[in-house]
């Protein structure tokens, strides 16, 4: 990259190394190490120790079997430690190794995300540890998803990633990405900024689900940029528990008729603090969005938002947020917003946070199901996610992840 | 044994603290019919939702003994695997579980895809399986998909509420031939077990079913029991007012 550039980034990231959050509980990145040890890379991933499979596994990452994978991409703490792709049209790599290769990189470095959005941005810049480059070429069609997973190991780091996903013009990418922690109870950080753009009439899935533990703290940074008639569609899954999680990924459609959608399902129980945002802004004339979340809480803290902004003529958006309160405990706050500025817009939202109606427990139970069946058809039926644009080969993954972490909540 | 199935022995029931039942007492032999007329905000809903369980409707005095057992304080669930199920009047949307769902459920442990879609067809509603239970369906389909969940579900009592309420003629029809199933219509009469009581107002479904006995309802209390074409004829010609009006009399009277 040019030197020029990444002194100014630099510059920038130092000036903003103090910046708090716009959101969230104030992440002390001090009582947090940097550095963790080299992992070795590993050209055959299912050799990796079965106990760690099977966590990369409930987080959406088969490594034993990459037939249904067309690419894999995996870093434990700060290491790339195996990437590879299986299918013609995708590129893979990590993103140090990106930036050799192609000069051009730097132009998507920091563009959809600012580096100096808050401290955490900052200190991705200021003490990065690689992550993810992802292309799909030019009218390229990957039938199965890349999967990446971003695993974190020692105790006490801060993992800083970022990402960059470019689906080239035509094309059709599917992603796949896992987080998770080795340790069940060690503190930990992770820091992820992932910067995607979506070239024209390109078509993107991306389907993340975090599996942490209670002691860790999360705070991604994400946004997108979406060219004209490009699809995004961000699948977002959380159901373990995590300490802190703070996040409010954006999406700017800014190429006439490109469309973005967001689903989340998130759960928390008890010590769980969640702050999850969607946030769509349609700059492009007959942009659309649709943003949908369901929050159950078990104990946990969620704040929901949405936030659709509606620049341009007949654009259309709506967003619905849902959210369950299971127990005595727990609080769902659900902050739909709509910003619109101009006439000949429709923008709308629902929202709806209660607990599970009785009326609907006793229906089922007058068909002969116990209450506590009843209860467990009506939650699993509350996350259900019927993902219109997702293939169904990937939404049936994604239900069967949703379906094993569900077990836990009853 | 005697061959009564149903019994409700002067019950009075409260729903939020407000009495709209009282002393209701009623018998039913098995593989009967009986059809329940009255006004609106009489009680028939109530003497349903009673008879399934539902703890808002609330039994404070009084039984009801089902095949035998004293089901009054059982819930729901236990009296629908007893052999008591419903039609709902206006059942709720459950977001996220499907028509399938349900079907399943009713099946209890029988379920299969074959079966399921056997069921579906029957009730028309192939196309509806995979859609969210109630969610924008329109009054018959309703209906349909309740009759198809209690074909799935087989009980002994079936308990219906309005079903030919706001359906077309095609689908009367139809609702009907689901009925007759469920109440096992093609089986001699001494063989016959189903049982059902259903509401009605326009008695439109007497056409189709084969009711043995009629009551009318009013203000909470039967007023009234005999051959249900003879009290939906005096209903027609005369109004719910004449029934209430010699209801009064005989009380007096009796
Ligand atoms: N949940 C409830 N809360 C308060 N009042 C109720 C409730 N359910 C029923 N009631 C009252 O009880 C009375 C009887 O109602 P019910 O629904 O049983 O009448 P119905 O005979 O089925 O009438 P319709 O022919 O209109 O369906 C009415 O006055 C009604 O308002
Ligand atoms: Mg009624």
């Amino acid at each position: 990259m040019a030197d020029k550039k990444i002194a100014a980034n630099k510059d920038k990231a130092r000036a903003a190394a103090a910046k708090p959050a716009a959101l969230g509980e104030d992440i002390d990145l001090g009582t947090y190490v940097s550095s963790a040890e080299e992992q070795p890379y590993e050209a055959d991933p299912s050799r990796l120790p079965d106990k760690v499979k099977q966590q990369m596994l409930d987080a959406g990452v088969i490594l034993d079997d990459p037939s249904q994978r067309a690419g894999t991409f995996i870093q434990m703490d700060n290491a790339p430690v195996h990437s590879s792709i299986r299918e013609e049209g995708v590129e893979v790599l990590p993103v140090s190794q990106a930036l050799d290769k192609y000069d051009w990189l730097s132009d998507y470095w920091w563009r959809a995300v600012a580096v100096n959005t808050d401290k955490y941005t900052a200190n991705v810049e200021l003490n990065q540890h690689n992550g993810y480059f992802i292309r799909a070429l030019p009218g390229s069609k990957t039938v199965y998803p890349v999967q990446a997973c971003l695993y974190l190991t020692k105790a006490r780091l801060a993992q800083n990633v970022h990402n960059i996903i470019i689906a080239e013009e035509d094309s059709e990418l599917h992603i796949i990405t896992g987080c998770a922690t080795a340790s069940e109870e060690e503190a930990g950080l992770h820091l992820g900024v992932s910067e995607f753009y979506i070239k024209r009439g390109a078509r993107v899935t991306f389907t993340m689900i975090h599996n942490w533990n209670p002691e860790v703290a999360v705070r991604p940074r994400s946004a997108a940029i979406v060219e004209e008639d490009g699809l995004f569609l961000n699948n977002y899954v959380l159901m373990k528990p995590v300490r802190s999680l703070q996040t409010n990924p954006t999406v700017i459609c800014e190429g006439d008729n490109a469309a973005a959608r967001f689903n989340s399902v998130l759960v928390a129980d008890a010590g769980s603090s969640l702050d999850v945002g969607s946030r769509v802004i349609l700059n492009g004339r007959g942009t659309k969005t649709e943003i949908i979340s369901r929050a159950i809480t078990t104990g946990g803290y969620i704040v929901a938002r949405g936030y659709v902004e509606g620049n341009a003529p007949d654009v259309k958006g709506h967003l619905e947020c849902r959210g369950l309160i299971l127990g005595e405990q727990g609080v769902i706050y659900a902050v739909p917003e709509l910003k619109g500025t101009l006439a000949g817009i429709d923008l709308s939202h629902e929202a709806a946070v209660g607990k599970i109606a009785e009326e609907e427990v006793e229906y089922l139970m007058a068909r002969g199901l116990t209450r506590d069946e009843a209860t467990a058809t009506i939650v699993r039926g509350f996350l259900r996610v019927d993902i219109e644009g997702l293939p169904p080969a990937l939404g049936a993954e994604l239900q069967r992840a949703i379906e094993t972490s569900e077990q836990d909540l009853m | 044994m005697s061959d009564v199935a149903l019994s409700i022995e002067q019950l009075a029931v409260e729903v939020e603290g407000r009495e709209i039942l009282h002393n209701v007492s009623l018998q039913m032999k098995f593989g009967e019919t009986h059809v329940l007329f009255g006004p609106n905000g009489s009680g028939k809903t109530t003497l349903l939702m009673a008879i399934m369980g539902f703890p808002r409707y609330r039994i404070t005095r009084g039984k009801i003994v089902f095949q035998g057992k004293d089901v009054t304080g059982l819930p729901p669930d236990e009296r629908a695997r007893l052999g008591i199920g419903m039609s709902f009047q206006r059942p709720p949307v459950v977001r996220g579980v499907k028509t399938r769902d349900m079907v399943a459920a009713c099946l209890r442990g029988k379920e299969s895809e074959e079966r399921i879609g056997e069921l579906a067809e029957r009730a028309d509603l192939t196309d509806f399986l995979d859609r969210e239970i109630n969610y924008g369906f329109s009054g018959g389909e309703i209906k349909r998909s309740e009759l198809m969940q209690l074909l799935a579900q087989r009980p002994a009592l079936t308990l219906i509420d309005e079903p030919e309420s706001g359906v077309d003629l095609v689908n009367i029809s139809l609702i009907g031939e689901l009925l007759n199933t469920l109440l096992e219509k093609d089986c001699p009469i001494p063989d016959r077990k189903c049982m059902g009581l259903i509401i009605t107002h326009t008695g439109h479904i007497l056409d189709y079913v084969n009711a043995r006995t009629g009551y009318v309802m009013c203000d909470g209390v039967i007023g009234c029991e005999g051959d249900p074409h003879e009290i939906l004829a005096t209903i027609r010609e005369k109004g719910y007012e004449e029934c209430i009006a010699c209801f009064l009399r005989r009380d007096k009277g009796g």
